[in-house]
């Protein structure tokens, strides 16, 4: 039998917003990581006194992580209006959305 | 022959007339304006004949006459049916309930003076 | 320098602008045009009461003193809002979903309903806010005083404390007066939002300016800063792993469970997909405002004096550079964050007291006095009670600032808060996450948790010998070593937070973990679990009810007295319509009783609602049926059930219209004989007597005296049988939709008035009372006047004949409300009985066989097709207490009317 091919670009599609929705529940361990890391570092512990390195260095992560949380949320919003969108008229699509 | 006549009729212009009309003919008119109250009226005033209207408050005029010809008392007394419905089913199930006669509105004087003698006279 | 005067005048025009703005959100929200009221920036902007008075005059302070570590408190919220997706989202729909009013109608929701948690949950936040909201008093209060003491005129303060108490009656009065505008089913305070919302944007440019100030006004660039921390205390700072983690924790704890978070991030939201905003924008936010904080505090440690209040450098550094009008930015920066905090966090714990703890208490008093079912204006109680509780959390707040005399303990008091707040985490992420957590075990963690914090870090924060004795602290409690409030089971050395932290949460979790695991929730208890668990497979909503006796009149009655009058009607009229019924009385199916019950919550919470239901839908609460479907866990049967329900309910629905339509036309069909001998009836009484008199009048020995009488009596049955037929023909044009419209421009208090004077000459002799809003009916009308006055007379000749009071009322009450102009006419009689309602706008329909009335019962039938005519109804209004009749017209008329009385 042969397949149409809309259901297929739709599972892909489909596919990279679970994976986006993965990636916006990550999120916050990636942000744990980089806000804890100062806890390795020590910055005390080294000769010189480097409090204002690590204040920068920790102001750069939270401005990383702001951004990153930016792009996904954009991306996530549209992702999911087309998606409630698509799948109140095809229920095929519906059916590939289930990874 | 006259007589003692309870009239039951709610319109108070109508019932005005009749009594008018019939006090000239020389009977003795007693008026009743509602239907709940009626037989109460009947047993105590024991007239010779009664005017029944049909669409009374309260109670209507076709079961107040079913309980006059059900009561072993009253069952032979003459009643005289008021109808605003002329037709002619109308007049046939008020005889058949045991109206002694039958005048539809609206009336002449004289129909109404004529009839309730003819029914009294049985 | 800013004279003190100055200041006070400030500080009152920023108030004043305040109230402006929330008054014109409200004014805007009213007219129904919300647009930006509710856009994400405002959303975001409105999280940022987050930060308060202790963090922006605290978090330089608490830099000055222990280096990088105030980061804690912003970078925790932070890793919550990125994580938004896991835990936020699923908070927000369920807080729409079941219409959650603050944190403890959240839990209490979750768990079955329960009041007990509710009262827990409250009592938790408010024993944990009363110092944090004692501490935006100080900050204000000091922050006065910073102003005061470098004065060169040498005034002072007249009285640190009145100060306070003239802060705290003024938020008292501003929150009132939008907090408790109206009891809106969502909870919703536009106009409160919107001044927290400029606030925020003073505060942000506030400590933004001073830090700008102090980077490049001072310091010389971001090279110079950097050396400045370098060189400054600072630099000396070492990171306590324990503490990093452990606050980071705590504060992100604290965003989700702060009764002031959970308001404005769940309860005010008003679109899931501006949570989708502001998980980047509000660490933006805060990333904005916590940049500045190091700089100020290393530049404030090296060119202060040593000895000056780090708590204050965003104040005295302008100060001591001369920038007095920097200050006085900075001033109304503090400011802003202290009244926004206290403002919101009043409202959210008036909420949940009156909702979890007067009401409830208020139902069950009236419910053994008066035996009655509660249904009279609870509207106003509620309204009252959170007026009270505002009052009375900000006396509380008031009180302990005067007891603890402003001393230094207040300085730690924000984490202590955070700390008592994240006592609610484990049963809340629990409850959301795991369908296995009972009540029972909420309840043991939240109380275990609760006396944990309390002996170990609250009670303590009042200092040595304050609410904990020396010796109880060194020694224990009957000197049991062990149970030192600061260290528990012996272990020592920790941190007093830590501790706490440690201990209070971990036992916390595992009372609720066990407590979970050893009961068996209830029924209620499962259905929610699912509900809230489920919420985002499951758009089919759980049923709580299944049918009871409940009456959907009675339901009426209560609803408008929690709802109002307007918005449970609109409500019970949307209801009937979904069921294919006309009126304002829909079946009480359970779906019914269950999105009623959820509409209700929203104004009072989930237990008091029901609770309130439960009064009506008496019997089984939940029947056999319900428990099967709870046991029955396949998904599958569930689904399969589900759609033969839908399809029954389908069914069923059509089966009710083809009812109700097939009555409708029995009844005309006998309605039409009828017609015709009614009329035969109403045609001849009249001629009757005409005839009768006539032959009369002939009469020659007639009386000359009766002459005149009998005469007038033709005259008078005339005159019947002329309106008689009037009616009879502008009926059959009305009905046939050919009567020619006269369009004019009314006002429907001269209309109204107009009517009440025409009516008084029915029954003249009944004295009457009539109650009216003569301001409230000052509506232009387009319509045909002379139409809807005929309609007005009809409706208070009515009232004039037929209310059989004692003392006989008549309450007409007039507004515009969505496009259309309302008029209501309702006494205080027994009311028309149900079974006739149908039937009185039929022709000849006269309730009484009472003659004497006059009219042939005509008069109602008119009304309708008049109203019909112009656009509009007239219907009756089931449960006023009295026979009420709705006349409703559109503000303009329709075109097709419009028309019509042009080409006539």
């Amino acid at each position: 039998m042969k397949r149409p091919r809309g259901p297929l670009f739709l599972a892909r599609r489909s596919y990279r917003l679970r994976r986006m929705m993965d990636a916006a529940r990550m999120l916050p361990a990636v942000g744990m990581f980089l806000f804890f890391l100062p806890i390795l570092w020590r910055p005390a512990d080294t000769p010189q006194p480097d409090t204002a390195r690590g204040w920068i260095f920790l102001f750069m992560a939270w401005a990383v992580l702001i951004a990153l949380a930016l792009v996904l949320a954009r991306f996530l919003v549209r992702a999911e209006e087309e998606e409630a969108r698509l799948s109140s008229g095809d229920p095929l699509a519906t059916d590939q959305m289930r990874d | 022959m006259t007589g003692k006549v309870l009239l039951i009729e709610d319109e108070p212009h109508i019932a005005e007339a009749i009594r008018y009309v019939l006090d000239r003919d020389g009977w003795q008119v007693v008026t009743h304006g509602e239907g709940a109250d009626a037989m109460r009226v009947l047993r105590r005033e024991r007239p010779d004949a009664v005017i029944l209207d049909l669409m009374l408050p309260g109670r209507s005029g076709h079961d107040i006459l079913a309980e006059i010809r059900a009561d072993p008392e009253l069952h032979g007394l003459p009643v005289l049916i008021l109808s605003a419905m002329g037709q002619a089913q109308e007049r046939a199930r008020a005889h058949q309930a045991g109206a002694s006669g039958f005048v539809a509105k609206p009336f002449g004087n004289d129909e109404i003076v004529r009839a309730l003698r003819e029914v009294a006279a049985r | 320098m800013v004279p003190f005067n100055i200041l006070v005048a400030v500080c009152l025009v920023y108030v004043g602008f305040l109230f402006l703005i929330a008054f014109a959100a409200e004014r805007r929200a009213a007219r129904g045009r919300v647009g930006w009221l509710r856009s994400p920036l405002v959303y975001t902007l409105s999280l940022s009461i987050y930060c308060t008075a202790w963090t922006f005059y605290g978090a330089v302070g608490y830099a000055a003193r222990s280096g990088l570590e105030f980061l804690t408190i912003y970078l925790g919220p932070t890793l919550v809002m990125v994580g938004w997706w896991l835990v936020l989202r699923k908070l927000v729909r369920i807080g729409r979903r079941q219409r959650v009013t603050s944190i403890a109608d959240l839990i209490s929701s979750r768990f079955g309903k329960s009041n007990l948690l509710g009262v827990l949950v409250t009592v938790i936040c408010v024993v944990a806010a009363t110092p944090y909201i004692a501490l935006q008093l100080q900050s204000v209060t000091l922050s006065f005083g910073v102003f005061a003491s470098d004065a060169p005129e040498g005034w002072a303060l007249p009285n640190q404390s009145a100060t306070a108490l003239w802060v705290a009656a003024g938020l008292a009065l501003f929150t009132i007066l939008f907090g408790t505008r109206n009891l809106d089913a969502n909870e919703r305070h536009h106009g409160v939002v919107i001044a927290i919302a400029v606030e925020a944007v003073v505060k942000l440019v506030a400590l933004v300016a001073v830090g700008i100030f102090v980077v490049w006004g001072i310091a010389g660039g971001w090279q110079g800063v950097v050396e400045t921390i370098n060189s400054s205390a600072i630099a000396e700072w070492q990171l306590q792993p324990g503490r990093w983690i452990g606050l980071t924790c705590v504060s992100a704890a604290a965003i989700l469970t702060l009764p002031r978070m959970f308001q404005v991030m769940v309860v005010e939201n008003a679109d899931e997909r501006h949570l989708a905003t502001a998980s980047w924008a509000f660490p933006l936010y805060l990333l904005l405002m916590s940049v500045f904080v190091v700089p100020i505090a290393a530049v404030g440690l090296t060119t202060l004096p040593a000895g000056s209040n780090p708590d204050l450098f965003v104040l005295t550094l302008p100060l001591a550079q001369g920038q007095g009008q920097l200050a006085m930015l900075a001033f109304l920066g503090g400011f802003s964050s202290a009244t926004s905090m206290v403002i919101v966090a009043s409202i959210a714990l008036a909420t949940m007291v009156s909702n979890h703890i007067v009401v409830p208490l208020w139902l069950s008093i009236r419910q053994r006095t008066a035996k009655g079912r509660a249904t009279g204006d609870v509207r106003g109680m509620v309204l009252m009670a959170r007026r009270l509780s505002i009052g009375g959390v900000l006396a509380l707040g008031y009180s302990y600032y005067h007891l603890s005399g402003g001393s230094a303990a207040l300085a730690s008091i924000g984490l202590i808060a955070f700390l008592g707040a994240a006592q609610i985490l484990p049963a809340m992420l629990g409850g959301i996450f795991w369908r296995g957590a009972t009540g029972a075990g909420a309840a043991m963690g939240l109380i275990v948790g609760f006396i944990v914090w309390i002996y170990t870090l609250y009670l303590p924060s009042f200092g040595e010998d304050g609410l904990i004795s020396h010796d109880l602290m060194q020694l224990g409690p009957w000197g049991i070593a062990w149970l030192r409030p600061h260290a528990l089971f012996g272990i020592e050395g920790l941190d007093p937070v830590l501790h706490t932290l440690f201990w209070s949460l971990s036992l916390n979790a595992i009372s609720f973990v066990c407590g979970s695991l050893f009961t068996f929730p209830s029924p209620i208890e499962r259905m929610q679990g699912v509900a809230f668990v489920n919420v985002f497979d499951t758009d089919a909503d759980t049923r709580g009810w299944s049918r009871g006796g409940a009456e959907a009149e009675d339901l009426l009655i209560m609803a408008q007295g929690i709802l109002g009058a307007d918005e449970a009607q609109a409500f019970f009229q949307a209801e009937a319509e979904a069921q294919g019924k006309a009126g304002l009385l829909p079946d009480t199916t359970p779906e019914f009783i269950d999105r009623l019950e959820r509409r209700l919550a929203g104004a009072v919470g989930a237990a008091t609602a029901h609770a309130m239901i439960a009064q009506f839908a008496e019997g089984a609460v939940v029947s056999a049926q319900d428990l099967m479907a709870v046991a029955s866990e396949a998904q599958q049967i569930m689904e399969y059930s589900i759609q033969l329900e839908a399809k029954s309910e389908e069914l069923a629905r059509t089966a009710r219209q083809l009812q109700e339509a097939n009555d409708k036309l029995r009844d005309l069909s006998v309605q039409k004989d009828a017609f015709l001998s009614q009329i035969s009836h109403e045609l001849r009484t009249p001629m009757t007597s005409i005839r009768a008199f006539s032959e009369i009048l002939m009469d020659p020995e007639l009386p000359p005296g009766m002459q005149q009488k009998y005469a007038e009596i033709i005259h008078d049955e005339t005159i019947r049988l002329t309106r008689l037929l009037d009616d009879l023909l502008d009926l059959s044009v009305l009905e046939n939709r050919k009567v020619q419209l006269n369009i004019k421009v009314a006002n429907l208090h001269d209309l109204i008035e107009k009517a009440v004077r025409a009516a008084s000459s029915t029954q003249p002799q009944r004295s009457f009372t009539l109650h009216r809003d003569p301001p409230a009916e000052h509506i232009p009308v387009i319509t045909d006047t002379d139409r809807l006055l005929q309609v007005f007379i009809n409706l208070i000749s009515n009232a004039r004949k037929y209310c059989d009071a004692e003392r006989p009322e008549l309450t007409i009450s007039a507004r515009k409300r969505g496009g259309r102009i309302i008029v209501d006419f309702i006494d205080n009689g027994s009311g028309i009985p149900k079974e006739a309602r149908r039937l009185i706008f039929e022709k000849f329909s006269r309730l009484t066989d009472n003659n004497q009335a006059g009219g042939a019962g005509l008069g109602l039938a008119i009304c309708r097709e008049i109203m019909a005519n112009l656009g509009g109804s007239i219907t009756y209004l089931p449960g006023q207490g009295g026979a009420a009749f709705r006349v409703s017209l559109p503000v303009r008329p329709p075109k097709e009317i419009i028309e019509r009385a042009k080409t006539s």
